[in-house]
């Protein structure tokens, strides 16, 4: 084990430093409220590092430049908020298509449009899914505390090392700059998942038969990056088979993957008769009615706490719909997690929204009400 | 066997070919150019690495055997910056067509002339967005028609080397596919030269944009396009009514200032990677 130092630090600079600790050295970004930390901690730590931190002229030219770093070989990641995440749309796409890994951490804030700046908010959500056109997978974590960003951002570089797909870190306003202890290794290299130092004779970039490493350009291997189909060899074909394989494959590689994927967690009793599903900083005021009504009541309850929301923990909220009567989904936003919730609990058990879109977070009283007019 | 067709065999994707360009473009041109160009430079094959956006012009990237980069519309010297700055030791060419680069990508085309990174943009100027059928572009000389424009574009053109080298860019040349070893010789200086580079190279688009501006078939636009270039050299000393309606070729520009990922790479202490070829 590494030696550890416990330090207080906000969400956005634990973002940073797991992004650091998991081997990424190039960052590109642009400034937006509430996740300038995030660049500012990179714009400190890099140089030092060896590596890379550049500011550009805007939030498109963010992601293109990181998915450029990608390509030549780097661990790259970009943070920003809501607006920004809307413009990074279209290269997100592009990333997902051409199979470059990159981290995109979301900060959200209080939408739509410039919305308050400054206020915690649920709701990109959806943006997450489906900001980019086109079908594709996609892979979105939501971490509740200061030291789930830490774990979660290394998590979200390595998967996104070995799956060849962006991977998006949606923090809340209220988890990004709030301070909390996190105990980080001193030795980060050991965060670093190695994906594959030799290439296969019969390397192919985009391979049908699964997982290929990325051969960053520059060493021999002439390929063709493009955001049109593309066959094995990453040229383009309009050729229908090939075009349905392609998609299929890229929803593949996340199915076959998902225990590493979908990460939840389950505080509780063991046969609930409510249960709350959330995520995010929801988790936090959740967690503090569940822990009093089950430890210290003994009450039927249960959290499950979704750290992964996209692909949505569909298996994990079933079980749960087996045994419990209700499931309540607080949310800071007007529904959104919560009609995946219902579709996949299909009437077996009763789905309850509970939201607050005004700026504010969803407190402990709100839930434990709601709670206990099905307890009694 | 000749030179020409060993460069064929090792720099392009003949399999790839024909181009899905029309009869009578010039993109054929530009593209052999910049292939004889990269050659005349004398880099290693395994350096070089060409970055395209999104057009008729940008589908070149798909048929040169090197790492090739298709990029999404606008973008491409953003995604070069990125490779640049994590691989300063790599030659990148970045081929965009005249709306690509001056309106989509016109923030990250000032940007990158005022970094000052070194990029090879290549902007290939038909006047015309040809991939979508004749839109006018910011390269679209006034009063020309576009099918966005059908009785003549009111809009002013960029004079895009101009614009770069307003915004910082070190080195801007203009050529034309009428004058294809001119174009090769003023792509293989802009290789050389350290610092974000800018070759205009002129071509025709006899589909998209000729036939609607009564410009005639393919050779008459190359044949005007000739004959009414002149070089720099011979511009110099030249009334300016005597240059009326004549496009200026040649090096318009070349300053030494330094490069942004060199600078970057020195700052913190980094050595930068010697080019293996050469």
């Amino acid at each position: 084990m590494p030696e550890t130092k416990p330090v207080l630090m906000q969400g956005n600079e634990a973002c940073a430093e797991g992004a650091i600790s998991a081997g990424v050295r190039f960052y590109a970004g642009y400034p937006i409220t509430p996740s300038t930390e995030v660049a500012e901690r990179m714009a400190a730590r890099l140089p030092d590092l060896g590596g890379v931190f550049i500011q550009m002229e805007d939030e498109i030219a963010s992601m293109a430049a990181v998915i450029g770093a990608s390509i030549g070989g780097m661990r790259t990641i970009t943070a920003t908020s809501g607006p920004g995440f809307s413009l990074k749309q279209e290269n997100i796409g592009y990333a997902i298509m051409a199979e470059i890994p990159c981290v995109i951490v979301d900060v959200q804030r209080m939408g739509p449009s410039t919305g308050v700046p400054t206020a915690p908010s649920q709701g990109d959500v959806m943006q997450a899914r489906w900001g980019t056109h086109g079908d594709h997978p996609v892979i979105v974590f939501s971490p509740s505390s200061v030291y789930e960003t830490y774990y979660l951002t290394i998590a979200a570089v390595n998967l996104s090392q070995k799956l060849r797909q962006p991977v998006i870190l949606l923090l809340d306003e209220v988890i990004g700059h709030m301070r909390e202890k996190v105990t980080i290794p001193r030795d980060s290299k050991l965060m670093v998942e190695k994906v594959s130092d030799k290439v296969p004779a019969d390397w192919k970039p985009y391979d049908e038969k699964g997982l290929t490493p990325l051969v960053p350009f520059g060493f021999g291997h002439y390929y063709h990056v493009t955001g049109l189909f593309h066959d094995q060899y990453g040229f383009p074909t309009g050729d229908p088979p090939q075009v349905e394989r392609s998609l299929d494959r890229i929803h593949e590689k996340l199915e076959k993957s998902r225990d590493e994927v979908v990460l939840t967690n389950y505080i509780g009793h063991k046969e609930p008769r409510v249960v709350i599903v959330t995520y995010g900083c929801s988790v936090r005021s959740a967690r503090a009615v569940v822990k009093k009504a089950y430890w210290n009541n003994r009450q039927p309850v249960g959290l499950l706490s979704l750290q992964t929301l996209w692909p949505f923990p569909d298996r994990e909220v079933k079980e749960l719909a087996k045994k419990a009567d209700v499931i309540i989904v607080p949310e800071m936003n007007m529904g959104q997690i919560i009609s995946e919730v219902e579709r996949h609990v299909k009437g077996e058990a009763e789905v309850i929204p509970l939201n607050r879109y005004d700026g504010e977070m969803i407190s402990p009283d709100q839930i434990s009400d709601l709670m206990g007019r099905w307890l009694s | 066997m000749a030179v020409i067709e060993q460069l064929t065999q090792d720099f392009l994707r003949t399999k790839k070919l024909p181009h899905i360009w029309c009869p009578g473009c010039g993109n054929g041109i530009v593209t052999a150019a910049l292939v004889r160009a990269i050659e005349r430079a004398d880099y290693d094959q395994r350096d070089v690495v060409i970055v395209s956006g999104i057009g008729c012009s940008s589908r070149a990237a798909g048929y040169l055997n090197f790492n090739t980069l298709h990029t999404t519309h606008g973008r491409a010297l953003a995604f070069a910056t990125g490779l640049k700055m994590a691989r300063p030791e790599l030659k990148l060419f970045v081929i965009m067509g005249d709306g690509d680069c001056s309106a989509i990508g016109g923030n990250h085309f000032i940007h990158s002339a005022r970094r000052n990174i070194d990029l090879n943009a290549i902007v290939v100027n038909n006047h015309i967005y040809g991939m979508t059928g004749g839109q006018h572009s910011p390269l679209t000389p006034t009063g020309k028609r576009a099918t966005t424009a059908p009785r003549g574009t009111l809009e002013r053109e960029f004079n895009l080397l101009d614009l770069a080298r307003g915004a910082g860019s070190t080195f801007g040349a203009r050529g034309n596919a009428a004058q294809p070893r001119q174009l090769e010789q003023l792509i293989a200086r802009a290789a050389k030269h350290k610092g974000f580079s800018v070759v205009e190279a002129l071509s025709p688009c006899p589909i998209a944009y000729g036939r609607r501006n009564k410009l005639g078939g393919p050779v008459d636009m190359l044949k005007n396009m000739k004959e009414s270039s002149i070089s720099i050299e011979r511009a110099a000393g030249k009334e300016d009514s005597e240059l009326e309606g004549k496009t200026i070729t040649g090096v318009i520009y070349q300053d030494e200032v330094p490069e942004y990922a060199a600078e970057y790479y020195y700052s913190i202490g980094k050595e930068i990677p010697v080019n293996t070829g050469g």
